[in-house]
């Protein structure tokens, strides 16, 4: 009896703290996104589903444009991840747990800490974009801030370490002998990493998406630290719709629909794209 | 390739009855390398010829060189000094994937991500060979190593033994000028080993490659090869045959590596005839046939092969060699007794019977017995 209580007991704790500070305010979030009235005279639950039409309707740009700087901003860390990645894993030696820390730093500073400090390092007369623009080399007028370059770039630099660590631990994986193998049949190295290695990382790749595509579409900060007006994404309009409009029921709509979006996207990615299905085809 | 070694080539090939260009030459081969900023030698000089169409033992330690010095045969490793050539031309500094050789690595290095055609066809397909061709040899490689309608299982989805047989094949489609196995049995239970070992042989008379076996299993070497080079230490320590390798162990450490063997220290007193007598502790001589010229006397080791004595309670004819002792384990074992017997001199033997036609044992623990052997099945061994 006390053998099949046990795990059970082991996962009270933990279920708990989910149950009451993730699906309790799920369901409350999800009975809001139905409601009608203000924060005045208070919200009514009248399952008005025209909440999620009216909000996708309205704000349809900056769900596409969250989509497109979430895939910009991933494929920009898969470029810049797998290098780093590929050569911590091979070439690191006997220093490699050294360069994983030294790409773990950052997060000892708060990541919006270090989205400011960029605003810095790229303002309009700051210490990169003045001296350029002394020396002439730049346009007076030229900015970065408030482009689409400071928010995709701003994302990039901040999910860079989820992808490069998923990489890295598929890269380390790869059996010498295997690589070895492919050498003493014949592969130039460009064969060895384009039929053995990256199909053999892929799955880290895979990883590495599911863990930068998703945080980068729904974030706010990079859009709100370094963006402009034109750069807002959907994060920034659920902030507003909730602290500075208090419209409550707009701001459950758009976070669940955000979520659906989300699920459904990694669900046919996950589906399209399946670890065994990537292997086959880099087999060819 | 030079005009001087094409006609050198031309040259051996036109007497090649008499000594054909040997499928692999190791030249003073020696490998250094750094560890702990300390120079260690892995290999310390080896220098072989292996002839083609031979099925060729390295056996020996683990750490005593034999896989650094068949990485240095494949590629992977570039020797500190020294010279590797195959089939007379030097390769020392050729990669890997230019070497007509190909590997079967010890834990099989399959592609995990390729099934067992794909894994197969790799080195053709990088060898642009056609793919009608390639369709044809993997074909028939697959037939020889009894895989027939497994082309599309995984390697994981496989038995050891034919994850064992699809690295053979993946190799052996290429038709390389040799082939080399590191350790190719080690992770396969004993029944399985012993069936893969019949068969490497009849795949090796098939396809009549010269193979390149490196082991730590005396048996496994015996059962297979036709030449074996002991090594220990970085060094070859004997190349013969099989038999005469067991017959005939060149030094101590052959004679202990290779099965069980007994050694007897003593003082030759007299040589003559090609034999040499050797006093044994205080009562005992044993008879030693020795080469002339090669044993003047002072301290020896002779050594004797357990199943070559035979145990009695009475004392042997003269002719023979003969010691006294006790004994001090009688093991069952089946087939045969298994005795330990110690020496008046103070060394142990060991002595196998065969129970061959009833299972009484000769003797039992404690009995004072004879064990003699006759002369020519013993071996002096300088030291």
């Amino acid at each position: 009896m006390r053998r099949k209580i046990a795990p059970y007991l082991l996962i009270l704790p933990g279920g708990l703290w989910l149950v009451i500070f993730l699906v309790v305010p799920l369901v409350f979030m999800a009975s809001v996104s139905t409601q009608e009235g203000d924060v005045v005279n208070g919200f009514v639950q009248t399952f008005h589903l025209a909440n999620f039409t009216d909000a996708l309707v309205e704000y349809k740009t900056q769900f596409l444009r969250s989509a497109g700087y979430g895939l910009a901003g991933t494929l920009l860390t898969i470029a810049l991840a797998y290098p780093v990645a590929y050569w911590i894993a091979f070439k690191g030696g006997a220093r490699k747990s050294t360069y994983l820390l030294l790409v773990l730093l950052p997060f000892f500073v708060s990541f919006v800490l270090r989205t400011v400090s960029w605003k810095f390092l790229l303002a309009d007369d700051g210490i990169l974009l003045q001296p350029l623009k002394d020396l002439g080399l730049v346009p007076a007028g030229f900015h970065v801030l408030q482009t689409t370059v400071a928010v995709v770039g701003g994302l990039t630099y901040n999910y860079l370490p989820f992808m490069i660590l998923p990489i890295y631990v598929a890269l380390e994986r790869v059996d010498p002998r295997v690589v070895e193998a492919s050498y003493d049949l014949y592969s130039t190295a460009r064969d060895s990493f384009t039929k053995i290695v990256l199909p053999l990382s892929l799955p880290g790749v895979f990883a590495g998406v599911l863990m930068t595509f998703v945080p980068m579409t729904s974030d706010y900060v990079n859009a709100s630290i370094l963006g402009g007006p034109s750069n807002t994404m959907i994060g920034n309009i659920i902030q507003t719709e909730y602290l500075v409009n208090n419209d409550y029921p707009a701001g459950a709509a758009l976070s669940f629909t955000l979520m659906a979006a989300m699920l459904i996207g990694i669900f046919v990615y996950a589906k399209a794209l399946g670890t065994e299905n990537v292997l086959e085809a880099a087999a060819r | 390739m030079t005009e001087i070694q094409a006609g050198e080539e031309a040259a051996s090939a036109a007497a090649s009855d008499i000594s054909p260009v040997p499928a692999i030459e190791l030249d003073g081969v020696v490998k250094e390398y750094l560890a702990h900023g300390e120079v260690v030698q892995a290999v310390k000089g080896v220098s072989l010829s292996i002839t083609e169409g031979e099925f060729f033992s390295m056996l020996g330690p683990s750490g005593c060189g034999k896989t650094t010095t068949m990485r240095m045969i494949a590629g992977f490793e570039d020797p500190t000094r020294g010279t590797v050539r195959l089939h007379g031309q030097d390769v020392t500094d050729v990669p890997p994937n230019k070497r007509d050789v190909n590997m079967v690595f010890q834990s099989y290095a399959l592609f995990p991500h390729m099934n067992v055609w794909e894994n197969v066809a790799f080195g053709l397909r990088r060898k642009r060979v056609p793919d009608e061709e390639i369709k044809r040899r993997v074909g028939e490689m697959l037939e020889i190593v009894d895989l027939t309608g497994r082309e599309k299982r995984r390697p994981r989805e496989m038995s050891g033994g034919q994850q064992q047989r699809v690295a053979l094949a993946r190799a052996l489609v290429n038709n390389p000028r040799a082939l080399l196995l590191d350790e190719p049995l080690g992770a396969l239970d004993l029944k399985l080993r012993q069936q893969m070992q019949i068969e490497l042989k009849r795949i090796q008379r098939e396809v009549g490659i010269t193979f390149v076996y490196v082991t730590h299993d005396q048996n496994e070497a015996l059962t297979m090869s036709d030449r074996i080079a002991v090594m220990n230490d970085g060094l070859v320590e004997q190349l013969a045959g099989p038999r005469e390798i067991y017959e005939r162990p060149a030094s101590k450490f052959v004679a202990g590596f290779i099965g069980t063997s007994n050694l007897l220290s003593g003082t030759a007193e007299d040589v003559h005839d090609g034999t040499a007598i050797i006093k044994v502790g205080d009562r005992d001589r044993v008879l030693v046939p020795v080469a002339e010229g090669t044993l003047q006397g002072g301290a020896v080791e002779v050594t004797v092969r357990p199943e070559k004595i035979r145990i009695s309670h009475e004392e042997p004819a003269s002719d023979v060699s003969a010691v006294r002792g006790t004994v001090a384990e009688v093991v069952y074992l089946g087939t045969y007794n298994s005795y330990a017997v110690n020496l008046a001199g103070g060394a142990e033997f060991t002595v196998f019977e065969q129970n061959a036609r009833d299972s009484s044992i000769t003797a039992e623990r404690g009995d004072s017995v004879w064990l003699s052997w006759q002369p020519q099945h013993s071996y002096a061994i300088g030291s």
